[in-house]
């Protein structure tokens, strides 16, 4: 074990990813020599070779293109996408492309291995093209599958588990937390199965559900619950396609609440859809509403990004209204 | 000293413009109307083998596109595009490259497909998306693909096919192969930004791609004058730091011969080429186009005179390779066999219902096998407003 922040163990990840599979490419803006301006990629060029860990021009369709073809040809692309808020001009690449390549060759062609990198979410005083979250825009895409980690350990398990799925991964890394976040690592190869979901703490009166960064919003706010006696069950989702069905309505048939926590905005968030699935699946066991703590439905603010985030106030708020109901 | 800019400098002293239009590129030309070689072109080395295989392939496509779009008409398919003048383009540039070199089209590269050996059961099975079809009966008729032959399936998204054949070509030279892939677009297709997207990628990283521009004149009913104000596409490649040829595309022999020399080059330097082959586009853009309502039936007739098929024709008669009366009895045959061939897949069964779930991951996630057992409980409840599923499911 070793002690590592996020960035630290992505990229202990690709090391690890490129050592033991010479189709492993990384490539993105400024990912070569200077290893991504997050560092992530840091020093893989030196250790793999310019063919292997590359800079590409800026173009983000470019670099979902030349992912998808590489991808198609064998190789196991990661290619980061710098920001997710840029994510949009390759949206036709993925939506299009990468999520039915498997699909429309009825199994002909595929690009599994193929993994986009892209740190997303706010709380770097970013403004609303540093910090969106828009995992929900591409879990409304069948033949994705969607991955968000929320500390060290989790992101390198998840990210290797990515590199090694049959199928295409988006993997949303929670910037805010790369250097924030940190925790002890085991410098070993290890996977964390993509699709299930982890209860991190066990309770009887409320299940609080989140993903990614805000699972420390969520941590304190159950702390705070939890010190007034309510008695919280803590979910990290982890992937949001698939999700992790079973998990969560095994806890909401037990606490007959639930509280989700995102910070892209309410309206068309995931939520919403696990809000659905749950209501339909427990509706018997449901003692109050199903409650969404998000973002507002506004562009993510700069100045006053403190009030727009869920953070943990808001929804300690809305765990006692939740069990008060 | 160091260049920053990655550009050339020398200097002037009073302002002048380039002109847009500076560059201008040759066409290249081998087989003249007449079937004979232009004086002064080099006639490419090809065996008799190869030169009907190629000529074959052009007929057959050509027969195929006939008897496909009055089967469209007649409403057996739902859908039809067709290669109409294109045919020479397609071919020429499919026999100049390796089997194992990847294709990548767009849609109306059937004649390089057939080339490869895509036989007339498996374009019939796609075209009527039944069981038997490879792509299991899940995309538009003409949506080809077969692993088997390097022909990756087709995507009906414009462009799209231009930044993955950069990806495809790096990583065939990243694994050591001795391959291109070719990189099939319209004129059209051109103006997406997957096109300045793949180019420059191939062009920085070095991809062995030849990027193939069919310059057909129109993209469904906009004329290449309301596409793009340069001089076609070809000059575009200067821009992007890579060589660029411009053929006659109805001149087989010229594309062949423009072909082989950017494959050559291609693997040689692990450079892309940008090949743009002039044509016209003689069908309609599909079978849901009617090209009355923009353009003239006299700009028709004129572009019909120069087929591509009569033309290297008249180059196999000239060499003794080809006996008239025995090809058109061949065609005629064809005729028959494409109408046998047709009456046999339009009676195959679509595919199971299990294949409305299968491949959209490598294995079904729990919540589409959810999805589908609930979809086959409410079919048997209705079996009859679903005739293609209800009497097969278990």
């Amino acid at each position: 074990m070793a002690k590592m922040n996020m960035l630290q163990a992505i990229n202990n990840a690709l090391d690890l990813a490129m050592a033991k599979d010479d189709g492993v490419v990384c490539f993105g803006e400024d990912v070569g020599h200077f290893g991504g301006v997050f560092r992530a990629t840091s020093k893989l060029q030196e250790k793999y070779g310019k063919a292997r860990c590359f800079n590409t021009p800026l173009t983000e369709q470019g670099i979902a293109g030349f992912a998808n073809g590489m991808a198609a040809q064998g190789m196991k692309p990661v290619a980061e996408i710098q920001f997710a808020d840029y994510i949009f001009p390759a949206f036709d690449q993925i939506v299009n492309e990468t999520a039915k390549f498997r699909y429309r060759s009825g199994d002909q062609f595929n690009v599994g291995g193929l993994v986009f990198r892209t740190p997303y979410g706010g709380g770097i005083a970013g403004g609303h093209y540093h910090s969106q979250s828009p995992e929900a825009y591409f879990a409304h895409t069948p033949g994705l599958k969607i991955v968000v980690p929320r500390d060290p350990a989790q992101a390198k398990g998840l990210l290797l588990a990515s590199i090694s799925c049959p199928d295409p991964v988006i993997f949303f890394e929670p910037k805010k937390l790369y250097r924030a976040s940190v925790g002890e690592v085991s410098e070993e190869y290890y996977e964390i199965p993509i699709g299930k979901a982890e209860v991190m703490q066990t309770g009887t009166q409320v299940t609080v559900l989140a993903w990614g960064a805000q699972m420390e919003t969520v941590q304190k706010a159950v702390d705070m619950a939890q010190a007034e006696g309510i008695s919280c069950e803590l979910i990290d989702l982890r992937s949001i396609l698939p999700w992790d069905v079973e998990t969560v309505v095994t806890s909401v048939k037990k606490t007959g609440r639930l509280v989700i926590n995102h910070e892209a905005p309410l309206t068309g968030g995931f939520a919403g859809e696990i809000a659905a699935t749950i209501q339909k699946e427990c509706f018997l066991h449901l003692e109050s509403p199903i409650l969404r703590v998000c973002g507002l439905d506004i562009p993510y603010p700069l100045a006053l990004e403190k009030e727009y985030v869920p953070d943990h106030l808001k929804t300690f708020e809305a765990i006692k209204a939740s069990v008060n109901f | 000293m160091t260049n920053p800019n990655n550009a050339t400098i020398s200097t002037i002293h009073l302002a002048e413009f380039t002109s847009g239009h500076a560059l201008q590129i040759p066409t290249l030309r081998v087989l003249a109307d007449d079937g004979t070689v232009f004086p002064g072109a080099k006639e490419p080395e090809l065996s008799k083998e190869t030169a009907l295989r190629m000529y074959q392939s052009m007929t057959f496509i050509r027969v195929l596109d006939e008897r496909m779009l009055a089967a469209q008409r007649q409403g057996r398919i739902s859908f039809y595009m067709q290669c109409l003048g294109e045919e020479a383009a397609t071919v020429g540039s499919a026999a100049a490259l390796h089997e194992e070199d990847m294709i990548m089209a767009q849609y109306r590269e059937q004649g390089a497909l057939r080339y490869r050996g895509f036989s007339l059961e498996q374009f019939m099975n796609q075209l009527f998306s039944n069981e038997k079809d490879l792509g299991k009966g899940r995309q538009m008729p003409v949506h080809y693909g077969s692993r088997d032959i390097h022909y990756m399936t087709i995507s009906s998204p414009l462009g799209t096919q231009i930044p993955q054949a950069a990806g495809y070509a790096y990583a065939q030279k990243l694994r050591g192969k001795a391959n291109v892939t070719i990189c099939y677009f319209g004129e059209g297709a051109a103006s997406e930004g997957d096109f300045h997207a793949g180019l420059n990628m191939a062009a920085v990283h070095k991809a062995p791609v030849l990027f193939f521009c069919r310059n057909n004149g129109y993209a469904i009913s906009t004329p290449a004058n309301e596409q793009f104000k340069g001089d076609g596409i070809a000059c575009r490649g200067v821009g992007y730091g890579m060589k660029a040829i411009r053929v006659d595309g109805a001149d087989i022999l010229a594309v062949y011969q423009a072909t082989l020399m950017a494959r050559d080059y291609a693997l040689a330097n692990n450079e892309p080429v940008l090949l743009e082959s002039i044509a016209y586009r003689l069908g309609a853009h599909s079978s849901s186009d009617d090209p009355s309502g923009y353009r003239s039936k006299e700009e028709e007739e004129l572009w019909r005179k120069n087929d591509p098929i009569a033309r290297f024709r008249l180059w196999l008669l000239n060499k003794g390779w080809l006996d008239d009366a025995a090809d058109k009895a061949q065609i005629e045959g064809l005729r028959q066999e494409i109408l046998d061939a047709l009456k046999v897949a339009e009676k195959i069964a679509k595919p199971g219902i299990e294949h409305l779930i299968s491949d959209v991951y490598a294995e079904p996630i729990p919540e589409l096998e959810r999805q589908l057992s609930e979809l086959k409980e409410h079919i048997r409840k209705y079996p009859e407003a679903y005739p293609i599923t209800a009497g097969r499911m278990l």
